[in-house]
């Protein structure tokens, strides 16, 4: 497949996530549509990585070109992984003292 | 058109149709799902890419564990009903102006750009996603890196537990 189509279909993903953000207003909705700018983003690395690897194998046929692209994805996996659990905790602890997950609610960090 | 071509749209449409109802969908129990949806729409593209390694990880651990927690918050809270206070119509439509315009001005960008021209990702070939490379290369070269994120798994769980707990 020609990269272009990846980079679009990422760049539509991404920019679905944008407008989640920018539109909704349930907080969980919000940090779901992070998730998803996160994965258009991983896409695009393992798509790149691919393309990087199918240019190298010409000249040379075991090289490992486009491993470090992956581990890259790997290690954004684990890091958002931590990130959610964070995320939510802080979510539960907000509705338990306020009893709202409305964003336009929620953006007075006092009190 | 090849079956791996059919595929690849198939699981492009899949992915965008999924992800424009998780914004679309009022209960919140209804837009996980959908994410879980785009989440197995991008596994089957990396199986695509052969990078069999990620697919796996992006199943069990996006589809597995961070959705079930997102679903077992939303259960806890009892959201899972339609009763969203919605922002007014020209908030949500500056939002998807805003949104489409950066789509657009991107798309154009990535058509208008020739160092990309003829570039193609290659598919069903490569060893480099196979767990065996990516595992030596892990343990080799990013062993520090991979120590560390033990450390921040940790960290993470520590904190969870102390934001979570009822004081």
């Amino acid at each position: 497949m020609p990269i272009q189509y990846y980079i679009i279909l990422s760049l539509a993903l991404f920019c679905i996530g944008i407008v989640g953000v920018l539109v909704r207003r349930n907080v969980i909705i919000v940090f779901m549509c992070v998730e998803l700018m996160l994965n258009a983003v991983n896409l695009l690395l393992v798509a790149f990585s691919k393309m990087h690897h199918g240019i190298a194998v010409v000249n040379d046929k075991a090289t490992t070109v486009g491993t470090d692209a992956q581990l890259f994805v790997f290690f954004i996996m684990v890091v958002a992984a931590a990130e959610v659990s964070v995320g939510l905790a802080i979510i539960v602890m907000m509705y338990r003292n306020t009893h709202s997950v409305d964003v336009n609610f929620l953006n007075r960090l006092k009190n | 058109m090849s079956a791996t071509q059919i595929i690849f749209w198939f699981l492009s449409a899949l992915a965008l149709v999924s992800a424009l109802m998780v914004l679309l969908s009022k209960n919140p129990v209804h837009s996980v799902l959908w994410l879980i949806s785009v989440f197995f729409a991008i596994s089957g593209h990396y199986i695509l890419l052969n990078a069999q390694f990620l697919a796996i990880v992006n199943l069990i651990v996006y589809a597995g564990a961070i959705m079930v927690l997102f679903l077992f918050v939303i259960m806890l809270m009892n959201l899972n009903k339609d009763m969203e206070p919605q922002k007014n119509m020209w908030m949500k439509l500056a939002g998807a102006i805003s949104g489409g315009c950066l789509l657009m001005i991107l798309v154009s960008l990535v058509r208008q750009a020739t160092e990309i021209g003829g570039k193609v990702a290659e598919m069903k070939t490569g060893n480099i996603g196979l767990i065996g490379n990516l595992g030596k290369v892990l343990f080799n070269e990013y062993v520090v890196p991979f120590e560390i994120s033990s450390v921040l798994f940790l960290s993470a769980m520590v904190g969870a537990i102390v934001i979570g707990k009822k004081d």
